[in-house]
């Protein structure tokens, strides 16, 4: 037992995580993170017969780490709890698990056949059947996927990008890899305008966090030990900062490696940055880019991995230096989706009950568009309140002169 | 004068620890009815102030060979009696740099003439079965140790003897005996709680009241020597090692940390008292410095672990000679004050320890029942207490976690009988999984008077916030099960935060000085708790609770 793991004990149980805890408000049958944390760790120790699947409940969104005074990582410890004891039982929602995780592989296998496959996961027939068969909530939609990856595109903008006297290196992800790529365009083209070129990993795979949160740990570790390595190259080669711009990917690559994988990221943490914590850096350094006025209302949603990375500010403040733009920032709430949670059958009302206070704010706001930095926010916040949303850095591109 | 009750029995038995419940048990089946008496709750002394550990007699083969050889019988003898009150983890006795490598085979060969299994372990083998002991051993001898939690075998000798026709006086306090010449038939006694007098009438009084037994006898005017030592020990919050871990050496000073339930426990030092003290037992920051400097030898986690609390117990050593506290007999004494001293219907049953009690209370209550003329054999040896006796059909499904601790506390018919509502259900002790249902079964069948008693039954507040979450919850459920008012509920909270305060003082750095700062903040910043002590009985409950 390592001291890592033993960190519960500093919990003096006055559970505020708990009253944090947007699962444990909304389903009752979850005994909420001070339980199912460093209580129920300690009870694991003494005997894993302890150990709750009510912790299968658990969104990982890590509130109850932002709340606790104490610096207990009280998600870890579950998060890593689930890994140690849950048990995988072979039934049809394990399918959908599977499938809800392994973005890397349906991601390649989709890309090439987007068109075919975004019309078939889009049928309500198709819907029903994968609610009937392999619990995936009828009421959901699965994202959608691009014709064509990121990839594929940067392979033509590689040598424009060497050009460039600075240089920094890109985690995409699978989301700007496989479901939008446009995201990943708009930031070369911010950070061009920075006289900045963007060098992407020589490989890279999906970061973990929804193995993590499915159970699939040695999955998880296998990519961690992938990307910890191809990311360790590329500082050693170029000694670039490496950017994400998923709030997720940026939280797992730097805390949940080492603290729920239990793999080693000291030689490149210091340089991994999320991408607005960067560009507000930059901007306040004098390397901004002129904009163009936007007279428009945004309302600003914090996603529940950057609350925990404490870099809100980071966007918000980023947001702001946008001549003309309203910036409203939404009271920080769970939205609910927690990356494939909201996905399933089981987890589906809940889901909406949590995300059920922020939606009501946006709907109250009557903004132009809204800003979040995760793209299952966006999903669920655009399917709960028909307003687009979009990521800062797609704000940003779009207001760069041309 | 007002009318003072009357209690007749056969045998009046003076002291509810480990041994005074154990003879409980005997008498009671054996046919001999019974009164116990204590001065406090039972288990609330010695009893429920050591390591909680279930020799195997190791610790005592090389010095006391009658001490290892009754361990191990009685060891044998408790997992098949009382398996809910053991786990059986199995103990390692290290060799660490420092110690000679050769007392093992004088220790392997002691052990197998006191008829104790023994396996000689590398240091490798010791590091697989417990990955926290000190990695720089160089050997390790494995034997049949575990843990013993003290509290649930008297509650369970307790609950037998009951169901069998004995009565339990808690809370009674003998003043003076009652004697006809020679012979005492009886005991002059004071509630402590209602301060009402009473007096029991019995043929055999009994005192196995440890060390407060040389007072008992001086009220009988009869003279005992003993020599009271303190041992302190550190609780740690979560368990740190699954097995016992001793030194293999000569005993010494906090070599051996226990795994009990939750928690882990270092012990002990050994400091002789004066006798006048065995009631205020202060912890010194030297004791708790040894303890954390000597434990951290046996498993080197411990010094980065938090403390949850400190307490000490006295050793309850009989003078027969001379000698210092650690190197005295721990030999049980049984006095029958009859032949010894002319004094007859009395005799002491003291010495001995939480390993040999089901012994030393069959030696006892052999000598009473030939005084009694009953000639029923002893079978405490043969018949499993309450809580050990498991159905072989229900292997009820223990999903909720308050059901599978409980199941362990109390065994699978008491906790059959718990009340299943949603209310029953709820969870009052998060730290140890203490529901409504349980806490209603202890006040009601296992003579709980207040939340110190109701700890020992439940290990409600036990856990890591000593009580901080629990007990204000629990406090109110003896108004709904134990007839209490409002304000006596509250006063309950207060006595248990006082006595739990006396363990954390002495531990007062850390994690827990950060929880005892907040349970302050709660209960007194923002609960003004100090102000239930000056509110009078006439202010009491209602307009108290109107304001």
């Amino acid at each position: 037992m390592d001291l890592v793991s033993t960190r519960f004990e500093k919990c003096i149980k006055c559970t505020i995580c708990t009253v944090y805890c947007p699962v444990a408000k909304a389903n009752p049958d979850y005994p909420g993170p001070k339980e199912s944390g460093p209580d129920g760790e300690r009870l694991r120790i003494k005997s894993p017969e302890y150990y709750d699947e009510a912790l299968k409940l658990c969104t990982n969104c890590k509130r109850c780490e932002t709340a606790c005074p104490s610096n207990v990582n009280v998600g870890d410890i579950i998060a890593v709890a689930r890994g140690k004891f849950e048990k995988k039982k072979l039934n049809p929602k394990l399918v959908r698990d599977y499938i809800l995780s392994h973005t890397d592989l349906f991601g390649s296998l989709s890309t090439p056949l987007a068109p075919l496959v975004n019309k078939i996961t889009d049928s309500p027939i198709i819907k029903t059947i994968m609610d009937k068969t392999v619990a995936i909530d009828k009421h959901k939609s699965l994202p959608k996927y691009a014709f064509g990856s990121f990839r594929n595109w940067y392979k033509k903008q590689a040598d424009t990008q060497m050009q460039f006297k600075r240089q920094v290196s890109y985690f995409h992800g699978c989301y700007v890899n496989y479901n939008n790529p446009q995201l990943g365009k708009d930031l070369i083209k911010v950070l061009n305008a920075m006289n900045i070129g963007v060098k992407l990993l020589k490989k890279e795979k999906c970061c973990g966090v929804p193995l993590i949160a499915n159970g699939f740990h040695d999955k998880a570790r296998k990519n961690a030990q992938f990307n910890v390595k191809h990311m360790t190259d590329a500082v050693e080669q170029f000694n670039t900062p490496i950017l994400s711009t998923s709030s997720t990917c940026a939280l797992t690559l730097k805390q949940e490696y080492p603290h729920v994988l239990n793999v080693d990221n000291s030689k490149i943490s210091s340089k991994l940055d999320f991408i607005t914590s960067f560009l507000l850096r930059e901007f306040m350094n004098g390397n901004m880019p002129t904009l163009k006025p936007v007279n428009k209302t945004i309302v600003y949603h914090t996603p529940c991995h950057l609350e925990r990375s404490g870099l809100a500010i980071f966007t918000i403040e980023l947001l702001r230096t946008i001549p003309g733009l309203k910036v409203i920032v939404l009271n920080s709430e769970c939205c609910g989706s927690a990356g494939t949670y909201g996905f399933k059958k089981e987890n589906y009302e809940v889901s909406m009950k949590i995300g059920q206070g922020l939606f009501e704010q946006i709907k109250q706001a009557n903004a132009d568009f809204a800003i979040t930095d995760c793209e299952t926010c966006k999903w669920q916040i655009e399917e709960n309140s028909d307003l687009e949303t979009i990521h800062p850095v797609t704000l940003l591109a779009q207001c760069l002169s041309d | 004068m007002a009318k003072v009750t009357r209690f007749n029995t056969e045998v009046l038995i003076i002291g509810g620890g480990a041994t005074g419940t154990s003879i409980m048990r005997d008498c009671a089946l054996r046919g001999i009815t019974c009164i116990l008496l204590d001065k406090g709750d039972i288990a609330s002394g010695t009893t429920g102030r050591n390591h909680g550990l279930l020799h195997s007699g190791a610790r005592y083969a090389v010095t006391d060979g009658e001490s290892a050889r009754e361990c191990i019988q009685e060891n044998k003898i408790l997992k098949h009696i009382a398996s809910h009150c053991i786990e059986d983890t199995s103990g390692l006795f290290i060799t660490l740099p420092e110690d000679d490598l050769d007392f093992q085979s004088t220790f392997i060969d002691a052990c197998a003439s006191a008829g104790i299994d023994t396996q000689r372990l590398t240091a490798q083998q010791a590091l697989d079965l417990e990955p926290n002991v000190n990695p720089s051993l160089i050997g390790a001898v494995k034997v049949p140790d575990g843990t013993l939690d003290p509290f649930r075998l008297c509650a369970s000798n307790v609950l037998d003897a009951k169901s069998h026709g004995a009565q339990l006086l808690t809370y009674s306090m003998v003043q003076s005996f009652i004697r006809i010449g020679d012979r005492i038939i009886g005991a002059k006694c004071i509630n402590t709680r209602t301060n009402e007098q009473f007096e029991v009438y019995a043929q055999e009084v009994i005192n196995a009241a440890g060390i407060w037994g040389k007072n008992i006898c001086h009220y009988a005017d009869l003279n005992v020597q003993m020599l009271p030592a303190k041992g302190s020990l550190l609780v740690f919050e979560h368990r740190i090692n699954d097995l016992v871990i001793n030194r293999c050496r000569k005993p010494a000073d906090a070599d051996i940390l226990v795994p009990g339930d939750s928690i882990s426990l270092i012990g002990t030092t050994s400091e002789e008292i004066d006798y006048k003290d065995i009631d205020s037992l202060k912890i010194s920051e030297k004791e708790v410095n040894i303890l954390i400097e000597e434990g951290g030898k046996l498993a080197p986690i411990l010094a980065q672990t938090r403390i949850l609390r400190a307490y000490a117990g006295v050793r309850p050593l009989v003078d027969i000679g001379g000698g210092d506290g650690r190197n005295i007999s721990r030999g049980i004494v049984l006095l029958d004050h009859e032949q010894r001293d002319g004094l007859a219907g009395f005799s002491s049953i003291l010495g001995g320890k939480l390993m040999t009690s089901r012994l030393m209370a069959e030696m006892t209550t052999d000598l009473i029942a030939n005084k009694l003329g009953n000639a029923t054999q002893c079978s405490t040896h043969l018949k499993p207490l309450p809580g050990s006796i498991t159905s072989n059909k229900s292997k009820t499904k223990k999903t909720v976690f308050t059901t599978k601790a409980a199941t362990h506390r109390h065994g699978e018919t008491a906790v059959a009988t718990f009340d299943q509502s949603t209310k029953g259900k709820s969870i009052v002790c998060e730290c140890e999984m203490v529901s409504v249902g349980e806490i209603e079964y202890a006040i009601k069948q296992l003579d709980v008077t207040n939340l110190v008693d109701l700890r020992r039954r439940t290990r409600l507040g036990m856990g890591s916030c000593q009580g901080e979450l629990c007990t204000y919850r629990a406090s109110s459920l003896f108004c709904d099960f134990g007839n209490c008012s409002g304000y006596e509920s509250s006063k309950l909270l207060m006595q248990f935060f006082e006595e739990r305060w006396k363990g954390i003082k002495p531990v007062l750095f850390g994690d827990a000085l950060r929880e005892a700062e907040f349970t302050y903040w709660l209960y007194e910043g923002l609960f003004g708790a100090s102000a239930i002590n000056q509110l009078g009985e006439k202010q009491q409950d209602k307009d108290y609770y109107e304001i």
